[in-house]
């Protein structure tokens, strides 16, 4: 693999990377698959791009599509909450609606290109780090990120977040209000999908309608690699590998395209792998017990050939 | 005090399934007061708990504690002054989360949840000694995860999570229903204690009824979402299992059919 190809998928990963957090927030801190991502991250790019082509400072553009998104993941919230619609269909919606409100957004039309526009990227400029401007800046913007997410997630208020995800009665029982968790916990999920929709429509130059779709099984996909290569022991290591998961995820796509795989099919790769990934639990069950069976009626007979064989399972599965 | 007045709890209004559930209940329970509570399966023990928790909403009635009426109080706003522990030992607890960070979560009753450290230093400290006076050793792992827990211990630590800002009623439903015998004793030796020394007002729904005899200080029978008994005091020291199941069969005019009771 080029070395520039690399370094530009580490780059794109990291800053996928933001969205990533936020697909973590809501998929496994709330427990609740959260499809405004698609939307929403189309929503941080359309004002990063309007903003940025409009002469606004790109900073500035970038926490603009933060509350956005914070905005866009309090809808997909208080219709779960207040009109008790399902988390799953609520974010669909939401995602519809998001369809719309973008393309407005976008002023009408599909993408707006951002060509000769100063972004986040060109901040030292004119300094002797010039070279690594792009790697620096979103190096210091997921690290800020990280650190903020992870010391907030630490809080009085992070722990009842927390919590509900993981148990809504005790939550209750401990004098919590679970819709306003949820609440602020699909906020900040979507805030942070929206940040990174931001930085990555002016990476890429453009913002384009079209360019979240998928994009929360991208962020699963992160998630599920992180969690399945570094493990789930802290909080501190279940953070990082979200971002190391979102960043390998780009390598690898990266790499294959590289060595010829269609553009056209990603998607569907992406699906496959979020498919094997979320199932690979129950596979590996199906598999134990396939195994089992084998074990005994075949590798039983042969290898304990006295009757009480098939009595004993556990002899075989060990073999 | 708590004081019931009226309660009424329809599921299913106005289809084929209607059931009522509590019918017209009414009941005071003084301060400190230690009420347990049996009946047959479908009696409505846990709607009861239920509504007095505010997991559901009434149809008729009011739920007054400590002079403040609570009956249309949502289920969190009760929870300040209302200790739980549910059946489901899976329940009580953030299973995900270590037994330092469950114990904060529930010292946080009733304050302001903000951006300070969710545990603090010297709270580190005070659960630590909290958890001494379980007696099961939950202090050396205090940064473990609750999952790793057996179910007896997560009841222990579910009772004290209920009881670690005192509350001012603390409800039990069928708590040590899902525990092997010497478990349950345990975390029913262990509920007398948190009880007595914060002279707790307490609802135990039990299938025991020797345990609801033995335990509390008063015991109340439910039939079709109603009272069919009621006895303390004196009366209550002499009574005996047998003597509870024949009251039952005279007053509800059937045999208790509660597959899970136990009598001894
Ligand atoms: N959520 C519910 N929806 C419909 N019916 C319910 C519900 N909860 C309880 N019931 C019904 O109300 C009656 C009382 O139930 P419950 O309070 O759980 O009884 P107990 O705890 O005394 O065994 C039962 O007939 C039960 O089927
Ligand atoms: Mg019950």
């Amino acid at each position: 693999m080029p070395i520039p190809l690399l370094v530009g998928s580490v780059e794109q990963g990291l800053i996928y990377a933001v969205m990533a957090l936020g697909v973590f927030l809501s998929f496994r801190t709330l427990n609740t698959p959260d499809l405004t991502v698609d939307g929403s991250f189309v929503l941080g790019a359309a004002f990063s791009a309007v903003i940025c082509s409009g002469g606004g400072n790109p900073f500035f553009a970038v926490v603009v599509a933060f509350v956005a998104g914070c905005l866009a993941g309090s809808v997909t919230a208080l219709l779960n909450t207040k009109l008790q619609i399902q988390p799953l269909l609520a974010g669909i919606l939401v995602m519809l609606g998001l369809y719309s409100v973008n393309l407005r957004v976008l002023g009408g039309k599909a993408n707006i290109p951002l060509m000769n526009i100063k972004t986040i990227y060109n901040s030292f400029d004119g300094t002797a780090l010039e070279a690594y401007g792009e790697i620096l800046v979103i190096f210091l913007v997921i690290s800020f990120v990280l650190l903020l997410l992870y010391l907030f997630l630490q809080t009085k208020l992070g722990f009842a977040l927390r919590a509900t995800g993981d148990n809504e009665y005790m939550v209750r029982a401990s004098g919590i209000n679970t819709n306003r968790m949820k609440l602020i916990g699909m906020a900040l999920a979507n805030g942070l999908v929206a940040t990174s929709g931001a930085m990555i429509a002016q990476y890429q130059s453009y913002a384009d309608v079209g360019m979240g779709l998928g994009m929360v099984v991208i962020g699963l996909a992160s998630v599920i690699i992180g969690e399945v290569i570094f493990g789930t022991k802290t909080l501190r290591r279940r953070l990082i590998a979200v971002v190391l998961g979102a960043v390998i995820y780009r390598v690898v796509i990266a790499y294959s395209m590289s060595r010829g795989l269609p553009a056209v099919d990603l998607k569907l790769i992406s699906a496959i792998i979020v498919t094997i990934a979320l199932s690979i639990g129950v596979i590996s069950k199906y598999l134990l017990k396939y195994y089992k069976r084998f074990a005994m009626t075949t590798l039983g007979k042969k290898l304990i050939p006295s009757p009480r064989a098939k009595a004993t399972p556990e002899g075989g599965d060990q073999k | 005090m708590m004081e019931i007045t009226g309660l009424r709890k329809i599921f299913g209004k106005g289809t084929i399934n209607e059931k009522v559930a509590l019918a017209n209940f009414s009941m005071t329970v003084g301060d400190g007061e230690f009420v347990t509570v049996i009946g047959g399966n479908g009696a409505g023990k846990s709607t009861l708990m239920n509504c007095i928790a505010g997991v559901y909403e009434t149809e008729e009635g009011k739920i007054v504690l400590d002079g403040k009426d609570m009956t249309t109080m949502p289920e969190h706003l009760r929870s300040q002054w209302i200790g739980r522990v549910f059946q489901d030992p899976s329940k009580g607890t953030a299973f995900d989360m270590t037994i330092e960070q469950n114990l904060a979560i529930a010292y946080g009753k009733g304050k302001l949840r903000g951006l300070t450290p969710g545990i603090k230093k010297s709270e580190v400290d005070f659960f630590r000694e909290q958890l001494v006076l379980l007696g099961l050793g939950l202090e050396d792992r205090m940064k473990h995860k609750v999952g790793l827990l057996s179910g007896g211990q997560r009841q222990a630590l579910t009772l004290l999570m209920a009881t670690i800002v005192k509350p001012k009623l603390l409800l039990l439903d069928e708590h040590t229903a899902a525990l092997d015998p010497p478990t349950a004793k345990t975390v029913l030796a262990l509920t007398d204690r948190f009880v007595s020394e914060h002279g707790l007002s307490t609802f135990m729904i039990t299938h025991n009824m020797k345990a609801a005899l033995s335990h509390g200080t008063r015991t109340i029978m439910m039939h079709e979402g109603r009272i069919i008994l009621d006895v303390s005091g004196k009366e209550r020291e002499t009574m005996t299992v047998e003597d509870l199941i024949e009251q039952f069969e005279k007053k509800a005019g059937q045999e208790l059919d509660n597959d899970r009771m136990l009598l001894g």
